[in-house]
């Protein structure tokens, strides 16, 4: 009896031991002072700009760093029915492209422009990965300012990394295609499916784009790419992968040599070229777009021609690297020297030597070649392999103390090593599935350091559920110290990819505050009430109307029939820092439009019935931001109402004098 | 005839240049803060112009039914450059012509001057404050809004100062300078009889 009592209880004792011997979770919360670290109290700033990827919702996303706190959504590539990005009549334009209007696109990654080395703070460049266009995006007005598409690319997502005065933002194609639109068969990728590498040149000055010269590369996927920097400045490096040249099942048929390559293009050898007039003029179609400050109003222009350097032909600008398994990153040192490979699918993780590889270069050390471009022995160009740093390496930001943080997608966590000795130091877990990670000016000479910010592609059970699709978000984590130390969880909109943190004094004092309404110089504006009118064209009746606190001017308009096309052109004569007005009409198949201080934004309206129908400011812009309204009269069509506008008039009366 | 010692001569030339700072630097502020301009709104009154964040101001005050600040609702600035001119003129004339009466009159000019100055302000502003657009959209009974002549006050949300700015105070130097010598000299006179 006795024993049997005490087997029992063994029995119990060991369930309850078994259990125990259960793996915890992992920990998961910060720790110690974390709070204070992140926290900026109410009417102060933070400390840094951080400009994040939307990923598929097209946009650009603006977070303050520590805090986390979202302060802005910036439309790029795709429509923003909240300002009227892509509803306006001025910036419709801006999304043209060969194929007509393309309202959205996928935008990964970021660069903000540098000069020496070192973040100007002047534009932030973004890459559209779907139909490939590269954006440019100034750092003043928060604004979209100019967007150029890429021919002869099946997809821009090596883009839009630059060199190190700005002098080429780069565009690399993800898929490779046949050029010129032609048809043929899938089958035949080997023989007609071409890569296509695109160096667009910013003018230094107004940052205006055109593409100097393409890369014409063999035929398989580029997926990143980093400019060279200090000694290696003149070089750019980018990853390849589908070096199998597979077109069907590439999860598998692309991950079958242990090897793909990094592409070092020499693009100073290809100016050389250039300059000689190696280049061949090919036909093509892309579009301009460029928005301007003065009209307040995008063009696009399509452009026919494109100039192509075929590598095949023109020798030393292009040596291939080869690099374990499918990489992703490749990612340059803030010193230049050190190139490092991130093979997705390796177990090592390469660091490559620039000035091996010009010896191997100089001494011709090659181990055969693809196509014709000599493949350089991989022994020759390595400066060692960070071993076992992780599963599935992603991607590589720097501080400035010679570290090197590397993302690892597989077992989710940021692994942190130093670049010459390749010793591991730290790792931190991440939550979940850390894609891009970003260290403040990470990607530049002189990296500011202090924090590494993790862009993860899974949230899961880190924040309440909200339905089958949750949240994207990010991780910030000091590594001012040998450790790294998990301080803020905050979620991101859209899916965050690539970002860059720049110091908030490199941006804040130059920060536009309003337009100035003398400097106006778009065709329909109104620059006064005095000016404000109705001009009926045919079909098209033209508003001039001005907004001020609080009143539209013509604030009553009739003698507009069904089946016209009205344009009403706002014009904000505010001349205050965030006294936005918007614009909206009962029915109207259109999204609102705010307009700016200074301002001149054009909404069309088709109206399709009869009747009198308000409309009304929509940003809460003062205390009697409610009477801010009128009407519009809409009679059939051919009924000949007369024409007739006006403010503060009532019908048999002497006018008051609206609003003053 | 009393004459002037040097040193006051030379104060009075110097109470008398400092004016000439009133052609190029505002004599006059206004700031006004409120709970959603932190950063305050300035206006700089000048000796033939009002500058600074005057459209913003007028454009709050219409709710209340205040006039829009126009520079043509100040005849002074046609008229004050002259008066400026003048009162310089006299000053100089004073440190030359070097006589105790013209001291006199010179730092009682001033004073007559500095207090004509607050008085018109002061009128302005009352009528400024007081004569308002009876349509106005914002109505508080029995509330006028006449901004104050010197130190601060709160009209609604705002809180309004008034003072001199720099060309202010060098008049009030200039005043001071002027009332100081003739003083000293009064002083000094009469130990000798």
């Amino acid at each position: 009896m006795k024993n049997k009592v005490l087997l029992g209880t063994a029995v119990i004792l060991a369930a309850f031991s078994i259990y125990g011997c259960k793996p915890q979770a992992p920990q998961s919360a910060a720790i110690g002072d974390a709070a204070s670290r992140v926290y900026v109290p109410p009417g102060q700033y933070d400390e840094f700009y951080n400009i994040v990827s939307g990923g598929f919702n097209g946009q650009l996303s603006i977070y303050g760093i520590p805090s986390g706190r979202l302060i802005k959504i910036l439309p790029v590539f795709s429509v923003f029915p909240e300002n009227g990005y892509g509803y306006s009549e001025e910036t419709k334009p801006m999304l043209n492209t060969s194929h007509g209007f393309v309202p959205w696109d996928d935008l990964h990654h970021v660069a903000i422009s540098t000069t020496k080395g070192e973040h100007d703070g002047r534009w932030v460049f973004a890459n559209g990965n779907n139909t490939p266009r590269v954006a440019r995006v100034s750092l003043k007005s928060f604004r979209t300012e100019e967007i150029l598409e890429i021919p002869n690319s099946g997809g821009n997502h090596s883009s839009p990394f630059i060199t190190e005065n700005t002098e080429y933002v780069i565009a690399g194609t993800r898929f490779s295609v046949p050029m010129g639109g032609k048809d043929v068969a899938i089958s035949s990728y080997k023989e007609n499916f071409k890569g296509s590498i695109s160096f667009i040149k910013v003018d230094s000055v107004s940052g205006h784009m055109n593409i100097a010269f393409q890369l014409r590369t063999p035929g398989f996927n580029f997926d990143l790419s980093r400019a060279g920097k200090g000694p290696s400045h003149g070089w750019f490096f980018f990853s390849c992968y589908n070096t199998e040249q597979a077109y069907t099942l590439l999860e598998v048929n692309a991950s079958q040599k242990d090897k793909d390559f990094i592409m070092a293009v020499n693009w100073k050898k290809a100016e050389e070229y250039l300059a000689q007039g190696k280049g061949k003029v090919e036909k093509v179609k892309y579009a301009h777009n460029v928005y301007s400050e003065k009209t307040h109003s995008a063009t696009s222009t399509i452009r026919n021609e494109v100039t192509v350097l075929d590598i095949s032909e023109l020798p030393e600008i292009v040596y291939f690297i080869p690099c374990p398994k499918s990489p992703h990153g490749t990612d340059v040192d803030p010193t230049g020297e050190y190139i490092v490979g991130s093979g997705k699918l390796a177990a090592t993780m390469p660091v490559f030597s620039f000035t091996k590889i010009q010896n191997a270069i100089a001494n011709k050390e090659f181990e055969g070649d693809f196509d014709g471009i000599p493949v350089i022995k991989y022994e020759a160009a390595l400066h060692g392999e960070v071993q076992k740093p992780g599963l599935g390496p992603l991607h590589t930001e720097f501080d400035g103390k010679g570290n090197a943080y590397t993302s690892m997608f597989v077992s989710s966590e940021i692994v942190k090593w130093n670049v010459k000795t390749l010793e591991i130091l730290d790792r931190v877990p991440t939550y979940y599935s850390i894609g891009h990670l970003s260290v403040p000016g990470g990607p530049t000479k002189t990296p500011h350091g202090k924090y590494v910010i993790a862009y993860n592609k899974i949230t899961k059970d880190r924040y309440l559920p909200t339905g089958p699709e949750l949240t994207q978000s990010a991780q910030l984590y000091d590594i001012s110290g040998d450790k790294m130390r998990l301080l803020l969880d905050f979620p991101t909109t859209g899916e965050p990819h690539y970002a860059e943190a720049i110091p908030a004094s490199m941006i804040q004092a130059n920060s536009l505050k309003f337009f100035k309404i003398e400097e106006n110089e778009h065709p329909f504006a109104a620059k006064g009430e005095g000016q404000a009118r109705v001009e009926r064209k045919g079909k098209e009746v033209h508003v001039y109307m001005t907004a001020i606190r609080s009143h539209l001017t013509p604030d009553n308009i009739e003698g507009v029939n069904v089946g016209d096309d009205v344009f009403f052109h706002v014009t904000n004569l505010e001349q205050d820092w965030d006294v936005p007005h918007g614009f909206a009409i009962k029915g109207a198949n259109n999204a609102e439009i705010l307009i700016m201080p200074g301002e001149t934004q054009t909404f069309l309206w088709k109206p399709l019935s009869t009747g009198v129908f308000p409309f009304y400011c929509t940003d809460f812009c003062s205390a009697l931001h409610q009477e801010m309204s009128g009407y519009i009269r809409i009679s059939a069509a051919g009924v000949k109402t007369p024409l007739k506008f006006s403010t503060g008039k009532i019908e048999g009366e002497q006018p008051t004098g609206a609003g003053n | 005839m009393k004459k002037l010692k040097l040193i006051s001569r030379l104060t009075i030339a110097l109470s008398a240049l400092l004016l000439i700072s009133a052609y190029f630097i505002p004599l006059w502020q206004i700031v006004m803060w409120a709970p959603q301009y932190p950063e305050g709104l300035e206006m700089k009154i000048w000796i033939d112009n009002i500058t600074g964040d005057v459209k913003i101001i007028s454009a709050l005050n219409h709710y209340i039914g205040m006039r829009h600040i126009e520079v043509s609702m100040f005849p002074e600035f046609g008229y004050m450059i002259y008066i400026v001119a003048f009162v310089i003129g006299f000053g100089i004339l004073t440190s030359i012509v070097n006589r105790r009466y013209m001291l006199a009159a010179y730092t009682a000019l001033l004073l007559a001057c500095g207090t004509a100055a607050l008085v018109d302000f002061y009128l302005w502003g009352y009528d400024y404050g007081h004569n308002l657009d009876p349509t106005a959209a914002i109505i508080v009974p029995g509330m006028a809004y006449q901004p104050p002549v010197i130190g601060t006050k709160q009209l609604l949300n705002f809180t309004a100062y008034s003072g001199p700015d720099l060309g202010g105070w060098f008049f009030i130097i200039a005043g001071i300078l002027a009332i100081a010598t003739l003083i000293f000299e009064v002083f000094t006179s009469r130990k000798k009889i």
